[in-house]
């Protein structure tokens, strides 16, 4: 596709100057993009190196040595890198090849505890059966037979700890989908429950039972079997604390994104900071729309002509007295009549006026060559008049006729660099495929969605970084504000708790739903 | 007749009123005033036009008969009805007022009845 600037027919005479100022942004916007990533063409990628630098690793080792023990080591914590353990496509191994130096270090930590975790897992599983097979194995002949009391003891034990099996996997064996900062806090607190419980555990029954060789051996089995319990206990304990807590909402949340004031209201629990900040950013991937350097330019160049123009001359003599200055040239400015508001008010006319056009243009170009297809059912389709296409070969025919409506209607709407050609026609065909309408198809295109319809390397946000005045392990409060910042932009994440509702009843018997009717007699004396 | 009435309650409000007498008409079995009368604690006061305050539930006159006996008194339209030949008019319902306005053995009633367009000619007297 060409990528020569549109002309278009004139409306007023502040059309002539927005579009001289769009050839300048363009020009700018061109320049800005070349360090990121190429428009369009996926054969070459330069890339968008995810190098997480050592400021935003907040964690200290200490936590993070202690976090490696962690009995829930699906979801270690080292520093924030956003969205990262998904699958890997085809264009990500250059990057990757790339990252690897750098990120090499994070890895390892994050391996190693989730090796350390798994091994004190299957350690504290296996401590009970320990229980009970020890005495066999080393004192069995001074043993007492037991009999149908242990056997019961025997089934239960088994059946509780594949329970807890079950539940552990339920529970902690997910795939991490972040890295948080600092450590988890009532992880840390369960893990540490559980070492300090088992670890009393084996003290006496090392103590008790091993160096004395007790012979009592339905209580070392019932000994085992309490052991269980009071893991299945803290298995309750766990979910009461990393789930179920969080779960009614306390606070509301606004979320303000710094660039364009786009806004959202969340709702949360009990929750801490890094986790809400999780929360927030897992829900700005799908809720806000993407973040779309082009359309910050206008506001920048208004605001760089307001000041523009007026100079300062020292009059009094030699002396740079800087602050002066500067407010000298602010009043002058806000007392020069400038008529800025005007340009803004029209071309913001001019632009939706041509936008809608461009968006007419483009409606009936689609519709008229989506009228060009028609599905074969499949009786037809042994009895092929002509050729025969796959969806792919179709939306190939069928491109060509909206291919220019389309490209001119992005760059009215400055999304031209979300949308390759490449991306439209696997669109088209998906569309065809599923028996869209042109409506549904268009749907993209004409706004802008949310920024996990894009491919990855126009998002410009996957790294993260929390900036809070608080420790981010305390918990939220009302009025608690906290920037999650990232290289173009930040979101800036406000808290208000939800407040206290008094509810009071109110019984309206049925039968008490009485009238009289307004009564405006005239009587003539 | 004609001279307003400036009352002094020991609460020093003053309440410009008139005392008009009208001679009652006969025609034919009946006693006629010629006016007639809107409003009383049974009605609803936000639909009287002539009031100024729309919670009064007083009675207003809200018509009157060309060349009727009310009419050559000086009754207006609009003016409310204090008394009645003593009775009290303002806590009454419309049919309460309606009787005491048509008893068969009175000619002669004496209302006593204030205006708004009274108050405003005596403030301005007052004031000159």
């Amino acid at each position: 596709m060409s990528a020569a600037m549109d002309t278009e027919s004139t409306y007023s005479g502040y059309s002539h100057y927005s579009g001289h100022s769009k050839k300048a942004h363009r020009q700018g916007r061109d320049r800005h993009k070349s360090p990121r990533s190429k428009d369009g063409s996926r054969s070459e990628k330069s890339v968008t190196i995810q190098t997480p630098p050592a400021e935003p690793l907040l964690g200290n080792d200490a936590s993070r040595v202690e976090e490696g023990q962690d009995d829930n080591w699906g979801e270690t914590t080292t520093a924030i890198t956003g969205t990262s353990e998904h699958s890997i496509s085809q264009e990500d191994i250059a990057r990757i090849s790339k990252d690897l130096e750098d990120s090499v270090g994070l890895d390892c930590k994050r391996y190693l505890g989730l090796t350390v975790a798994a091994v004190l897992g299957l350690l504290v599983f296996l401590t009970p059966i320990a229980f009970i097979l020890l005495p066999q194995i080393l004192w069995r002949d001074d043993l007492e037979p037991c009999g149908t009391v242990c056997e019961g003891l025997f089934i239960s034990v088994a059946f509780k700890l594949i329970i807890l099996l079950i539940g552990t996997w339920a529970l902690f064996f997910r795939q991490p989908k972040a890295d948080i900062p600092r450590v988890f806090v009532f992880r840390a607190l369960l893990l540490v429950l559980i070492f300090l419980f088992v670890f009393s555990y084996w003290l006496f029954y090392g103590v008790r039972i091993l160096d004395s060789k007790d012979t009592n051996y339905q209580g070392i089995v019932q000994y085992a079997v309490s052991l269980v319990d009071a893991l299945l206990f803290i298995h309750y304990l766990a979910i009461v604390l990393l789930e179920l807590r969080q779960l009614q909402p306390m606070f509301t949340v606004k979320v303000v994104r710094s660039t364009d004031g786009e806004s959202r209201y969340y709702s949360l629990g009990h929750l801490s900071i890094q986790r809400a900040a999780l929360v927030v950013l897992e829900n700005y991937y799908r809720d806000f729309t993407v973040y779309n350097p082009a359309l910050l330019t206008a506001s920048k160049s208004r605001a760089a002509k307001h000041m523009a123009g007026l100079k300062v001359y020292n009059v009094d003599g030699p002396g740079n007295n800087a602050s002066g200055q500067s407010r000298a040239m602010i009043a002058a400015a806000a007392r020069r009549r400038d008529s800025s508001h005007n340009e803004l008010y029209y071309e913001e006319a001019d632009h939706e006026r041509r936008v809608k056009k461009r968006r007419a243009r483009l409606v009936v170009a689609v519709e008229e060559a989506f009228t060009h297809i028609k599905r074969l059912q499949a009786e037809e389709q042994q009895k092929a008049p002509g050729e025969m296409m796959d969806p792919r070969e179709a939306a190939q025919a069928i491109f060509p006729s909206m291919a220019r409506a389309l490209q001119k209607y992005l760059r009215t709407t400055r999304q031209q660099q979300y949308h390759s050609m490449e991306s439209i026609l696997q669109h088209l065909s998906f569309c065809i495929t599923n028996n869209m309408t042109p409506k549904a198809f268009l749907e993209r295109y004409l706004n802008p969605g949310p920024t996990l319809q894009y491919d990855r390397d126009r998002w410009f946000s996957k790294q993260w970084t929390l900036v809070s005045e608080e420790a981010v392990t305390s918990g939220l409060q009302d009025g608690v504000v906290f920037v999650l910042k990232c290289l173009d932009f930040s979101l800036v994440v406000n808290v208000k708790k939800i407040p206290f509702i008094k509810l009071s009843e109110e019984f309206i018997d049925p039968k008490s739903h009485k009238f009289v009717l307004r009564l405006q007699s005239e009587t003539s004396v | 007749r004609l001279l307003p009435v400036v009352t002094t309650p020991s609460c020093l409000l003053f309440s410009f009123q008139q005392r008009i007498e009208i001679h009652k008409l006969r025609q034919g079995d009946n006693l006629i005033l010629g006016f007639s009368i809107g409003g009383g604690i049974d009605q609803d006061p936000t639909q009287n036009p002539f009031s100024e305050d729309k919670t009064d539930k007083g009675i207003y006159v809200t018509r009157v008969t060309e060349g009727g006996p009310a009419e050559v008194a000086g009754l207006q339209i609009g003016d409310k009805i204090m008394q009645v030949n003593g009775w009290d008019m303002t806590m009454v319902t419309h049919d309460q007022a309606r009787k005491r306005l048509t008893k068969r053995n009175e000619e002669v009633v004496r209302l006593l009845v204030t205006r708004q367009s009274l108050q405003k000619a005596v403030q301005q007297s007052m004031m000159s």
